[in-house]
């Protein structure tokens, strides 16, 4: 009984703390790319979180929406931001000298 | 503390760190990833406060509230990345620049 | 010490490639305002939390209310009940927010052929297998997380993102669709949704004198055709969103440079 709240508890602790340092890690890496595949995994990792809180139907709402949806629409934006600097770059570009960003 | 009020902690946390990036990040993909973060936090809060009664069933209404939350997030996001890919082509870098940096 | 190297790290790239010139005066600008904003943000989050801790410790008698008037919902699971018919006033907004948000993208113009180095490639073996697979699955499993979501956890927005996501998949794997299909019948499922959904609020003004009041007797049988125009509006509009330029006007409208 006792063993059982004490993996509870390990579980929880666990579960809450990496997503802290998932969010950290997120927020302040240096690739834009590797911050948008931890930011899925960050949206999986709250699945989990609202099983474990009893809420199945945000569970479901966040791993199709929050982690896959949002996922995608944020790599699409990433790319079509890489490829247009990289169009900038390559072109001669008509806008008066402005450093291009990666 | 139960559980729950754990994962009300870490929410606060979350909805923090997010703030936090937003004000010092200063590429656009890093705002829209810190403000979904922050927003993650906020459904932490309100999903993991369903169910601080500790043998009651969860509470449905913030359940259904966190629901329409992902959506709105989701749209709320997909129309930031458009605005940010606007951004982007108009001046050549998907960064905020700050006045007195110019 | 972790902390600090994590500090010293998000300062140093901070300043993204394109403010190289003047990188001493704007870390330490940065810096300055890290140290600066440190102390007052672990202020906001002890006072949340503390406000947090401190809320009375028997929810209030909204559960209870639920679950009292489950009978008169219509369906089984308290949570669908919830979001269809005791608050179906937030629903009704949410489904407005995403048409809003997807006219707000499409009026932004982004053009997908701006510059004209496009390249179009053939998806991999495993992308045109997988979606080939995936996208009847993902078809039965809209309808039955639709049809479910009435006893079990399912509803119309999760069945609506997974129509939504085998929508991403078809397009990631070169699927388009055709013009003749974008002008008008997208347009139709788009609003089908939010249109129900304001119709049966003015009927419900007129015949029960509040709004969204289902008649007990058809509140299922609502909720039912509900949750299936909204699945359809939500699939559509996301993948509209994932898409994010506006299709082509037809040859009839105004011609759009």
């Amino acid at each position: 009984m006792e063993t059982l709240t004490l993996l509870d508890w390990g579980f929880d602790l666990l579960l809450g703390l990496g997503l802290i340092c998932l969010a950290w890690w997120t927020l302040f890496c240096t690739d834009l790319f590797k911050a948008i595949v931890l930011f899925i995994t960050f949206g999986l990792l709250m699945a989990l979180l609202w099983v474990r809180l009893e809420a199945p139907d945000v569970a479901l709402a966040e791993a199709a929406i929050g982690a896959g949806l949002t996922g995608a629409l944020l790599m699409a934006a990433l790319a079509r931001l890489q490829n247009a600097s990289r169009n900038a770059n390559s072109n001669d570009s008509p806008k008066p000298g402005e450093k291009q960003n990666d | 503390m139960n559980p729950a009020m754990f994962f009300a902690l870490i929410g606060v946390g979350l909805f923090c760190l997010g703030l936090f990036s937003l004000i010092i990040n200063s590429h656009l993909l890093r705002k829209i990833l810190a403000i979904n973060i922050m927003g993650s936090g906020v459904f932490l809060v309100l999903v993991a406060l369903a169910k601080r009664a500790e043998n009651m069933p969860a509470d449905p209404v913030p359940h259904a509230m966190v629901i329409t939350g992902i959506v709105v997030a989701i749209s709320a996001t997909a129309l930031a990345l458009t605005l940010m890919l606007r951004v982007a082509s108009e001046t050549g870098h998907a960064t905020l620049v700050d006045e007195a940096e110019k | 010490m972790l902390l600090t190297c994590n500090i010293q790290q998000c300062a140093m790239q901070l300043d993204e490639p394109v403010y190289c010139a003047n990188t001493g005066n704007s870390m330490n600008r940065k810096l300055f305002l890290i140290i600066l904003l440190l102390p007052l943000l672990l202020t906001l989050a002890a006072g949340l939390g503390y406000a947090v801790l401190s809320l009375p410790e028997q929810p209030q008698y909204l559960p209870e209310l639920v679950i009292d008037n489950m009978h008169e919902s219509g369906v089984s699971h308290p949570v669908t009940a919830v979001l269809l018919n005791f608050r179906g006033y937030d629903t009704l907004l949410e489904m407005v927010v995403l048409l809003l948000a997807l006219l707000a993208v499409w009026s932004l113009d982004i053009t997908a052929s701006r510059n004209k180095t496009r390249h179009k490639s053939a998806p991999g073996l495993v992308l045109d297998t997988l979606t080939r697979l995936l996208t009847p699955v993902l078809i039965l499993v809209t309808a039955y997380l639709l049809w479910v979501g009435a006893h079990a956890p399912g509803g119309a927005f999760q069945a609506g993102s997974v129509l939504a996501a085998s929508g991403v998949l078809l397009l990631l794997a070169g699927w388009r669709i055709s013009d003749k299909l974008t002008a008008f019948p997208l347009r139709i499922i788009l609003i089908a949704g939010p249109s129900m959904f304001i119709i049966i609020s003015v009927l419900t003004m007129l015949f029960e004198g509040h709004l969204l009041k289902y008649p007990v007797a058809q509140a299922g049988l609502f909720i039912v055709i509900l949750e299936t125009l909204a699945t359809l509006s939500i699939g559509a509009t996301l993948a509209a969103l994932f898409i994010g330029v506006r299709p082509k006007e037809s040859n009839k409208g105004r011609q759009h440079e």
